[in-house]
């Protein structure tokens, strides 16, 4: 019996401010298996980004570990090797990548950089492995000679995909990856990661606000709310039979045509009458 | 009888330094009292600076013909003052992000009672001050009277939307335009709000414009939905009739190709391409090159056509089948 691809246990991060401890993430557990995908849902607040961050290495977890492939990741790597070791193991995707690109850098060239780092493929074989990962994201050798910002949002978002997986990563972690995209090209990339884990094996973890854009994408979800996991199962029947009432009142809050939303705009409290989790 | 509050008719807008096709080409529209007209579309559609257009909003380079009255004034035509008198007493607007609309120096009570002290006396300020208090009340905040002391930074994105839909009504507007106002929000946050903005605009019989990229936002919401794409309507139609019918091929493919939560399937039917840019300017349909219904030498060469039954219109030479009968539909020709 082999190791998951990914498995998560207890992490857990909390923060000091103004002499006030704050819990961003309340202990999370989560198996990935080989080619698997899962969904983290919540909204601000709720320590999705931050269990992102601490899955791929920009954060230090006040406790719990995670483990590729059985072997348990540095949780702030040292030195030339660890990070390129943590860096095949789990790769990032933002919902900027307005941000995560370097404006000055032709994207073609930032996607060599990683090849670069992480092949001893020479010059040339470098050359077509670019544009095979630019192909693969349904870009070309004319969109590689340009820089980020000649390029529309949903291709910048391509490239930033393409850049992870120059890494050939074990797992892959899209923190609102969509978001800022139009629905017309959201639904391309959607589709384009949906591929890309069929051909490739990669792990998915999605990180999402949107419950509809986690249902076409990951098999299971995990529902958080103020640093805690309040409920987790198949995504189908996690929305068709959602248990715990925030995942209810998430549910209900989604907009659907002809009908008012049920959730009632009366006072300013979100999540009136269900029960918060425990500090 | 009273006409309809916001009404455009054949709008253009060029903006010769940075855009080659125009920004807005003929969009016709109109919100009466007591309506939610959505205005549905993905970036670079056009749809804010519609809005914009209707509070003569508009940036200086600007080229604009058509008409656009707001409560039988001439917007672009008439004198600044009525334009200004129009901005304080007839419509409002409400934004996406609350924190960039509001000065985070200063108490929420003054934004909202700051036109009153630069325009009033003393007995003016009084009755703002209760007014604002009373909106605060009106919009489901907790504390009005603490809120009025506490500065933006106290408050969260929510409830800051609140407070910014308060000074949106301390006019008494008559039409309310909604920018996306819910898109930095939350869901449920956005539940709340919108469920909200639907309970104020039916108390005070306002008009509503409610633009929004989210369709299922907008089919919960509108009475009626325009679709644009390129700076065009290119549908209008009662919001239930859109979502179960689309009859132009960008309606149809926005809504194949957003998530459902309780729809089937595992893979979306993505539009292929990417929106048209401010710098392309095709001649025929401006939808032609993303089309799956184009047909070559007609919609890459022509102005699609208007078809409207008066109760819907739809700007396409190959409109997907209605199921109404085919001689309720009349064809109006536009160059």
């Amino acid at each position: 019996m082999s190791a998951p691809l990914l498995e998560v246990q207890h992490l857990r991060k909390t923060y000091r401010t103004h002499g006030s401890t704050v819990t961003a993430v309340a202990g999370v557990d989560l198996t990935l298996p080989e080619g698997g995908s899962v969904g983290i849902v919540g909204e601000s607040g709720s320590g999705k980004s931050t269990t992102a961050r601490m899955l791929v290495g920009l954060e230090a977890p006040d406790a719990g570990r995670v483990l590729v492939h059985g072997q348990e990741q540095v949780a702030q790597p040292r030195g030339r090797r660890e990070r390129l070791a943590r860096a095949r193991a789990l790769q990032i995707v933002f919902q900027d990548p307005y941000l995560s690109l370097d404006p000055r850098v032709p994207v073609g060239a930032a996607v060599d950089q990683a090849v670069r780092l992480h092949t001893r493929l020479t010059r040339s074989e470098r050359r077509s492995r670019v544009l095979e990962l630019l192909t693969q994201v349904g870009l070309g050798e004319r969109e590689a000679a340009l820089l980020p910002r000649r390029l529309s949002g949903g291709q910048r978002q391509r490239v930033a995909i393409a850049r992870a997986l120059a890494v050939e990563p074990d797992v892959l972690v899209l923190d609102e990856a969509v978001s800022a995209l139009d629905v017309s090209v959201q639904a391309q990339v959607l589709n384009l990661l949906a591929d890309i884990r069929e051909q490739t094996g990669v792990g998915l973890v999605f990180i999402s606000h949107d419950l509809a854009v986690v249902r076409y994408l990951c098999a299971e979800t995990l529902v958080m709310r103020a640093g805690e996991v309040v409920e987790r199962g198949a995504t189908d029947r996690l929305l068709r039979e959602p248990e715990h009432p925030y995942t209810r009142l998430l549910l209900s809050a989604v907009p659907r045509p002809g009908r008012r939303s049920e959730v009632d705009g009366g006072t300013a409290l979100s999540g009136r009458g269900v029960p918060a989790p425990g500090r | 009888m009273s006409g309809p509050l916001l009404e455009m008719s054949d709008v253009w807008l060029r903006l010769p330094e940075v855009a080659r096709r125009p920004v807005l080409a003929g969009v016709d529209l109109q919100v009466g009292a007591g309506e939610i007209v959505g205005l549905v579309g993905e970036s670079g559609s056009g749809k804010s600076v519609t809005a914009r257009a209707a509070l003569g909003l508009l940036p200086p380079t600007a080229e604009v013909e058509g008409r656009v009255t707001v409560d039988g004034v001439d917007v672009l035509s008439a004198p600044a003052a009525d334009v200004r008198r129009l901005r304080a007493e007839s419509v409002a607007m409400v934004f996406q992000d609350p924190r960039a609309g509001i000065n985070p120096m200063r108490r929420i009570g003054d934004h909202l009672t700051e036109s009153a002290r630069l325009t009033g006396r003393r007995r003016d300020l009084d009755a703002a001050r209760a007014r604002a208090l009373e909106l605060l009340d009106a919009v489901g905040l907790p504390d009005p009277r603490r809120h009025l002391r506490q500065y933006p930074h106290e408050l969260s994105g929510g409830m800051l939307q609140r407070v910014m839909i308060a000074g949106a009504l301390m006019g008494s507007p008559r039409l309310l335009l909604c920018d996306e106002p819910t898109t930095a929000l939350d869901v449920t946050t956005q539940a709340e709000i919108v469920a909200l903005l639907g309970r104020l605009q039916r108390e005070r019989g306002m008009g509503m414009l409610f633009i929004t990229h989210d369709l299922d936002l907008a089919a919960s919401v509108c009475d009626r939905i325009h679709v644009m794409y390129a700076g065009r309507v290119v549908e209008q139609a009662p919001a239930l009739g859109l979502f179960e019918q689309p009859r132009h091929p960008y309606t149809a493919g926005l809504l194949a190709s957003t998530p459902a939560i309780d729809g089937g399937g595992t893979r979306l039917r993505a539009i292929p391409g990417v929106p048209l840019s401010l710098l392309e300017d095709p001649s025929g349909c401006v939808f032609a090159a993303r089309c799956d219904r184009v047909l070559d030498e007609v919609c890459r060469v022509l102005a699609p056509p208007v078809v409207a039954d008066g109760v819907r219109s739809v700007r396409c030479a190959r409109p997907l089948e209605a199921r109404t009968p085919r001689h309720a539909l009349r064809t109006e020709c536009v160059s």
